[in-house]
């Protein structure tokens, strides 16, 4: 195995006469940290929804550990293990976050198909569920529901959720997005501990922030991949600035 | 702001059939003279606990559940004419009638969301119903079926006339079906799919297959509405092309929302104070029915009963 | 051949009925977004104040139409600036729940008021006549009935699409963010296309009294039928419910005449077909 986790060939979308990704092919190896970034509208979050599978492109493909996932739905390829997060918080409002965790778990390992015992009687989950959540800082709050939590925490709580799917790809769409000031440090914390071996794909606007995670960057403009390189090649490179500022 | 480590831990799933259980042998000692009414009140909450688990649990607004009462009710009815009285057996047929019309109809339904989904959920029933109509030879048509009586249950107890052994059958057939109502809604997969209710793109990003989870949900909300259908045939010895009405759907529907849907004992609340409101109203002018029915609708939408719980609890609280 | 035409000609105006008070169903429900369960109590009022009218006041038929379609569309406006509009952010199933708890409400009031009995209109002589087209003679009624739904259609369309209060309305439906900083009186609009539906379906209550009696149950009884017209045809698609109504309208009138034991099978499994094939409406993709 050459270590390639998730592969785009080709990837391509058309919404009518709009062309909103254009041939996009990208590697993306065990233990990357890969940012992408680019102007609005540069078709960043629909390239990530044609990964993760919630749209379905116009042709090209998808490949996750050498397996074609391109006709896979969403949830075949969690299972598969990739998994990503979205940019506006997408949660279960009443659930308690201890539940919602536990529910990751229980769909990691296969069991929301279990109908009769209790919740309660698969205390190792429960366990692990509070240990994901201490380990972010949020067992103070285990037992609220996801609604009563500060955003910044309701993004650390989206955070739990994808590791708890122990994922091989992990396909983060602007966490930090909509984080108030003073918030951001846990999340950032938790950013900077992801495992190791973890690809990671991250879209985002804060260039402190690229900076600071990515050892690799790709720039997208309309749709295209205009740059793909280290963040030092991608800061100097006049075809990006240009980009930027033209628009 | 209290601190909450941990979430609440679910309370054991046999409390409330016992409670159940326990209020109805009360009514059925206490209150002689009543014994219809208690039958019919049981039948009813077993029907609108149907309901809670499609429109509470799933959270998928339906008008059509009384398609699945109706088809238990004619499969039982037909069962106990044809082929043998014997009411176990009759609820059996009557259950997996339910569960087979929302396996099938659910599998077409729930390709659709929103308001496409509840029209056709109406559609549905209809077509159920009309079809019903037709087939007079096996359902009786406009007129009914009728002409069955029940064998004696398990062998030994047969149905009175004063309808003390309907009564307790169906009494012990509600807390049975509340206990597996129960245990399925706080396990993983009732979880799961209060998850999806609450947020489907959430759970598709964890993996969760969505359709057939709520379609399981769905069927098994079937069985017990086809149990109640079986039950209402059985102690009546009557099934009526009423048992699959849109008034019947948007009724219990009715009766759910006032109980307070999702939490299972809100169906339970909600069939008996509406049954026991209608029975005592039955003599009145039912326009003035319909006017009581309306406002208490308009009002419950406006001021939800867990917000009127609050609310009267914190005016007491800040006076002691 | 015979029976043919009948069929056409009475489907076509029972669907043009069926269109006349779903507009203001379509529109609420892709403008407003808004499941009102109580619209058939409009086309109920509509028809109730035609018949007090041209019965108790004695007002000619042609005065009292429009009067009670006034009427109608004011309580309409009324309804949804006090009431309704605080009801917009809610979830689907509180919409309906309030809507059909409002229903409820109006149709112990229309008891209260006006007693349980059906509710005739008087119609003039002029409509009580055949009229001759040359190649068919029809009743006056049916020809008043499907030009009605015509002009409605036009109207709908001019108004959709040549009036500023229609590009108003055509924003706020595509576009309602964006609407409200356009500038747009987004609460002008809804109120106004709310009262007009409601005024529509006072006049569908009207012409459509003769196959629809006109009692206080009315306001449920026949919202199923109206429902389904506006989904098939799809929220907030004029052209859709037309074109549903008419093939929907059809449908029934012809089951009720040829297969009247099947009763309303027919309709139903043709919504069901419709619907499944096209779930965003007749003319969406």
């Amino acid at each position: 195995m050459n270590g390639v986790l998730l592969e785009t060939r080709e990837l391509d979308k058309r919404y009518g006469g709009l062309h909103v990704t254009r041939k996009v092919s990208l590697q993306l190896h065990a233990g990357d940290r890969l940012a992408l970034i680019g102007p609005n509208g540069a078709g960043k979050t629909t390239l990530v929804n044609q990964i993760s599978g919630t749209v379905a492109p116009s042709s090209g493909s998808v490949w996750l550990a050498g397996v074609d996932v391109t006709q896979r739905s969403q949830a075949q390829r969690v299972r598969a293990g990739l998994v990503r997060t979205f940019q506006i918080t997408t949660l279960a409002p009443h659930l308690p976050v201890q539940r919602q965790v536990e529910l990751a778990l229980f769909e990691r390992e296969g069991l929301t198909g279990r109908a009769w015992r209790s919740i309660d009687g698969y205390p190792e989950l429960g366990a692990e569920a509070q240990a994901l959540l201490r380990h972010l800082g949020l067992g103070a709050h285990a037992g609220w529901p996801t609604e009563r939590l500060a955003y910044g925490e309701q993004r650390l709580v989206e955070m739990a959720l994808a590791l708890a799917l122990r994922p091989k790809v992990l396909l983060l769409d602007e966490p930090m997005a909509g984080v108030p000031q003073g918030e951001g440090a846990r999340l950032l914390a938790a950013l900077d501990a992801l495992p190791g071996d973890l690809a990671v794909l991250i879209i985002e606007h804060d260039m402190d922030l690229v900076f600071r995670l990515a050892r690799r960057i790709v720039v997208l403009a309309e749709g295209a991949v205009i740059a793909d390189g280290t963040p030092d090649a991608i800061r100097n490179d006049p075809i990006v600035r240009g980009a930027y500022l033209g628009h | 702001m209290s601190a909450a480590t941990q979430a609440a831990r679910m309370a054991p799933p046999w409390r409330l059939p016992l409670i159940v259980l326990a209020l109805g042998l009360a009514a059925w000692l206490l209150l002689p003279e009543q014994l219809g009414l208690l039958t019919r009140i049981a039948v009813t909450a077993l029907f609108v606990l149907s309901l809670d688990l499609v429109v509470g649990i799933a959270g998928l607004a339906t008008l059509g559940q009384a398609a699945l009462f109706g088809v238990g009710a004619y499969a039982a009815g037909i069962f106990a004419l044809r082929l043998n009285p014997d009411p176990l057996m009759g609820l059996a047929v009557g259950t997996g009638a339910g569960a087979m019309l929302a396996l099938a109809s659910g599998a077409f339904l729930l390709r659709y969301h929103g308001f496409t989904f509840l029209m056709l959920t109406v559609a549905v029933a209809q077509i159920v119903a009309s079809l019903a109509q037709k087939a007079r030879d096996w359902t009786g048509g406009d007129d009914g079926l009728t002409g069955f009586s029940m064998g004696p249950l398990l062998g030994r107890f047969s149905f009175d006339l004063e309808g003390q052994t309907a009564a307790l059958y169906a009494l012990a057939v509600l807390a049975l079906g509340l206990y597996i109502a129960r245990r399925v809604v706080d396990s993983p997969f009732g979880l799961a799919v209060r998850g999806i209710h609450e947020n489907r793109a959430r759970m598709a990003a964890l993996g969760t297959p969505v359709i057939p989870r709520l379609l399981a949900m769905y069927t098994l909300a079937g069985a017990l509405a086809g149990t109640a259908g079986a039950l209402s045939a059985q102690t009546n010895a009557i099934v009526g092309l009423d048992s699959l009405s849109f008034a019947l759907s948007a009724e219990a529907l009715v009766m759910l929302v006032l109980g307070g849907a999702g939490r299972l004992h809100g169906a339970l609340i909600g069939a008996v104070v509406f049954t026991l409101l209608h029975h005592t109203a039955a003599s009145i002018n039912p326009y003035h029915w319909l006017f009581i029915i309306g406002v208490a609708l308009m009002g419950v939408v406006l001021m939800p009963p867990q917000k009127a719980w609050d609310w009267l609890r914190t005016r007491l609280g800040a006076k002691a | 051949m015979q029976l043919l035409a009948n069929v056409l000609i009475d489907g076509l105006a029972y669907g043009m009925v069926l269109f006349i008070i779903a507009v203001g169903l379509s529109v609420t429900l892709g403008l407003m977004r808004f499941v009102n369960l109580a619209h058939g109590a409009f086309a109920m009022i509509g028809g109730y104040a035609a018949a007090l009218l041209t019965r108790e006041a004695q007002w000619s038929f042609w005065v009292a139409v429009p009067a009670a379609l006034a009427l109608t569309a004011a309580i309409g406006a009324l309804l949804e600036a006090l009431v309704l509009r605080h009801l917009y952010r809610r979830s689907e199933l509180e919409q309906v729940l309030f809507t059909i708890g409002l229903a409820f409400f109006l149709i112990a009031l229309t008891n209260a008021l006006a007693g349980p009995q059906v509710q005739l209109i008087v119609l003039p002589p002029l409509l009580a006549q055949p009229v001759d087209l040359g190649f068919r003679t029809l009743p006056a009624q049916r020809l008043l009935v499907i030009g009605a739904g015509l002009l409605v259609a036009a109207a709908a369309a001019w108004t959709v699409t040549r009036t500023r209060f229609g590009v108003w309305l055509r924003a706020a439906v595509d576009h309602p963010d964006t609407a409200a900083t356009l500038g747009i009186p987004i609460r002008t609009v809804q109120c106004a296309s709310f009262a007009a539906g409601a005024g529509l379906a006072g006049l569908g209550g009207v012409l459509g009294a003769e196959l629809m009696p006109l009692e206080p149950y009315y306001a449920l009884k026949y919202l199923v039928l109206v429902l389904v017209v506006v989904a098939v045809g799809g929220m907030g698609s004029l052209p859709g419910s037309l074109l549903a109504a008419v093939v929907l309208g059809t449908v029934e009138t012809a089951s009720k005449y040829l297969a009247s034991e099947w009763g309303n099978l027919f309709f139903f499994l043709a919504m069901a077909v419709l619907l499944a094939w096209r779930p965003n409406g007749l003319l969406k993709r």
